[in-house]
């Protein structure tokens, strides 16, 4: 319907075709950052009540029917506070880094197709785009660690650094996977990919519906493997839990947060939030088929491709379930060391990722018939590796001790 | 050879049981034990303790006091925010009541030691917490007539200890009419013996009726020794004004009393002379009375 009232606009204003096209960036750029705020929004009511109930409280329950509107009082409350500034720090990038931070991640956002024809900036380059753009969240967020002139923040920017730079590795070379086996940087013709397209646009409702499922890339030993090393990858990347040390609030305060409060902390905190779901939307468009989820044709229409259900509704489905997803984690898993933490990295994540790229291609010039078997091969010995992997890393671990007195 | 993993599913399993769990009733007793406080309001449980109250008994609440003004749980308090001035009649002579009794609930630690130690079961613990007030020092300086609750509100906050306390005060009140009673047929015995003995001496003289006062006196002391025959008769007179002294050691008088009793009732009139000091007897069968009028009052 938006696409539709901006295809409209866009014909209105073919006369002035520069104005068409700020027009045009306007209609897509407004509604994506407000239902991205909308989704952080509430998403942190999600992320509150969720952790409460994991660790046997309530949350929230005070502002509106079950605390929904909590973040509107939180809102509320970040803009009227203090907006305090340390007197040694560098004002200008003290003042720039959380919008960067905002901006990269708001950025990334262009090049997720939410549905069809819903790509705010459909370029054939949107995956290198993307990371390219996500990188810079490195930089703003060292920028904030390094212009607030207080050792957490330094600390807090300078673990953010490594913990970003080190786990971009396996997050590119598993999306480098599916770049390969589809052939294309762009996001569009990779979500196009993973729909089995004899099977969707048949008659039979039932192969139609798994049509929609099948073809997607989680469901291929590579695309397995990298969309666990993608997930992994990403948690780091958002800083989330449990790679969090950036933040670590038992180590260092607040990280490079520590001198921010009011509303530069909630831009902070809004442009975290939009990266995981930019990071999120990248992993459901490389693995868990874009906007394709089970579907059916609506009995009004007889063209092949219409959908019941749009497209934009199964993101979105799939984003949240991601979301919560992250929430449980942060819930169940205790922060990792930092030492823990890049050799993780390096020493796992990276090597598996770079056989998983081999193994794709192997796959890839597997014949037909043979594929299943190769699959299950693949499956199987991906498997192994990382069970090697991970044996290998817990070599330096100490013996348990041994009691010769006491029993 | 577990899988790989396993151990991190093994915690997502964990925590999805305790969030999943909290949404039954099965287990959201268990796991959500969150009251929302000022909606429902039954945090406080049977055992909760935090501040002392003063216990009165039957209507009226000055009259129906059981605190003596005896000072021992303001001599025990640790943090001592107790602060008692005794009450006096017209006369100047002591009530046994206190005048004044003030509890510094900013100071209370709410230890209780005050309600261990006295002796007349006077001060005990309040369930109430909400004791937000405007003033931080007058507002929580608690006088004697905020302190004071009816046993009644005490049988409700903590039925089971207000039983055992009433019990206890019962039995004490019967134990001490019992040695009311036998001193006071001691006494008598005492008296007669004395008239006796008296008459003896009076046959000569003539003069019988020398033993009558002391046989009508009912508070004559009986842990005299029976050699000073001649000074419990003025000894009985002087007792009114033994009364207003202030009481020292009350407790360990009672105790005192609890021995010298047992000598009394086990030697025939008291002849075995207590090895403790008279005076401290007499005090303590003093405050004895003292409370036993109290009750009487009530």
């Amino acid at each position: 319907m938006l696409v539709q009232f901006a295809n409209w606009v866009q014909g209105e204003l073919a006369c002035s075709p520069a104005l068409a096209k700020i027009v045009g960036i306007l209609l897509a750029a407004v509604p994506l950052a407000t239902v991205f705020a909308l989704c952080f929004a509430f998403t942190t009511w999600l992320e509150r009540k969720g952790l409460a109930r994991i660790q046997n409280r309530i949350g929230p329950n005070r502002v509106g029917p079950f605390g929904l509107f909590q973040p509107i009082a939180d809102g509320i409350k970040m803009i009227t506070k203090e907006d305090i500034v340390p007197r040694s720090s560098d004002h200008f990038f003290h003042l720039i880094a959380p919008l960067l931070v905002l901006v990269s991640s708001m950025a990334c956002l262009a090049f997720i197709p939410f549905g069809l024809g819903m790509t705010m900036s459909p370029i054939d380059t949107a995956v290198v785009f993307f990371f390219a753009i996500l990188g810079m969240n490195t930089l703003a967020v060292f920028l904030a660690g390094w212009a607030s002139r207080n050792k957490y923040s330094l600390l807090g920017g300078m673990r953010a650094v490594a913990q970003m730079v080190s786990y971009e590795i396996p997050l590119v070379l598993s999306a480098v996977t599916v770049v390969m086996m589809v052939g294309s940087l762009d996001t569009r013709e990779i979500v196009g990919a993973q729909v089995v397209e004899g099977w969707a646009t048949s008659e039979n409702s039932g192969l139609r519906f798994l049509g929609q499922i099948a073809g997607w890339h989680v469901f291929t030993p590579w695309g397995f493997a990298g969309f666990i090393i993608f997930f992994i990858a990403a948690l780091a990347e958002t800083n989330r839990s449990p790679f969090d040390l950036p933040e670590a609030e038992s180590e260092i305060i607040a990280g490079y947060v520590t001198e921010y409060s009011g509303f530069k902390f909630a831009l902070f905190f809004l442009g975290e939030y939009i990266g995981a779901f930019a990071v999120l939307g990248l992993a459901i468009t490389l693995f868990l088929g874009g906007w394709n989820g089970p579907n059916f044709q609506p009995w009004w229409s007889s063209d092949p491709h219409a959908l019941l259900i749009p497209g934009f509704v199964w993101f979105f489905f799939k984003m949240f379930v991601l979301m919560a997803v992250l929430i449980w984690i942060r819930g169940t898993l205790p922060r990792l060391r930092v030492d823990q933490l890049m050799s993780f990295a390096w020493k796992f994540l990276l090597p598996l990722a770079l056989v998983n790229v081999f193994v794709a291609g192997f796959l890839f010039h597997v014949a037909k018939e043979d594929r299943v078997w190769a699959s299950v091969a693949a499956f199987v010995f991906l498997y192994l590796v990382a069970k090697g992997l991970s044996r290998m890393n817990q070599s330096d671990a100490p013996a348990p001790r041994k009691y010769h007195f006491a029993e | 050879m577990d899988l790989l993993g396993s151990g991190i599913f093994k915690g997502m399993a964990v925590t999805l049981k305790n969030f999943a769990m909290t949404y039954f009733d099965r287990g959201r007793k268990e796991r959500l034990p969150t009251v929302q406080y000022p909606e429902a309001g039954d945090t406080v449980t049977l055992f909760t303790r935090n501040f002392p109250f003063l216990i009165y008994d039957g209507e009226e609440e000055v009259d129906g006091m059981r605190c003596v003004a005896c000072q021992i749980c303001e001599r025990e308090c640790p943090p001592a925010c107790i602060y008692i001035v005794k009450e006096k009649d017209e006369n100047g002579k002591f009530v046994k009541r206190p005048k004044v009794f003030d509890i510094d609930v900013s100071v209370c630690m709410g230890c209780q030691i005050c309600v261990e130690v006295c002796p007349f079961d006077a001060i005990v613990m309040d369930s109430e917490f909400e004791y937000s007030k405007e003033d931080r020092f007058g507002d929580l300086l608690f006088n004697r007539d905020e302190l004071l609750k009816s046993n009644d509100y005490y049988h409700k906050i903590h039925p089971e200890e207000a039983q055992a306390r009433d019990a206890n005060l019962a039995a004490k009140k019967a134990a001490d009419e019992a040695k009311k009673k036998a001193r006071e047929e001691k006494a008598a015995a005492a008296a007669a013996a004395k008239a006796a003995a008296e008459k003896e001496a009076s046959e000569k003289k003539d003069s019988p009726e020398a033993s009558e006062p002391v046989a009508e006196e009912p508070k004559a002391e009986p842990a005299a020794p029976s050699e000073n025959h001649a000074k419990a008769e003025s000894e009985a007179k002087e007792k009114p004004a033994a009364e207003e002294t202030p009481v020292e050691e009350p407790a360990a008088a009672t105790d005192e009393t609890e021995d010298a009793k047992e000598e009394s009732s086990g030697g025939s009139e008291g002849k075995e002379t207590s090895e403790e000091p008279e005076e401290t007897a007499g005090s303590g069968e003093d405050d004895e009375k003292k409370a036993e009028e109290g009750e009487g009052v009530s």
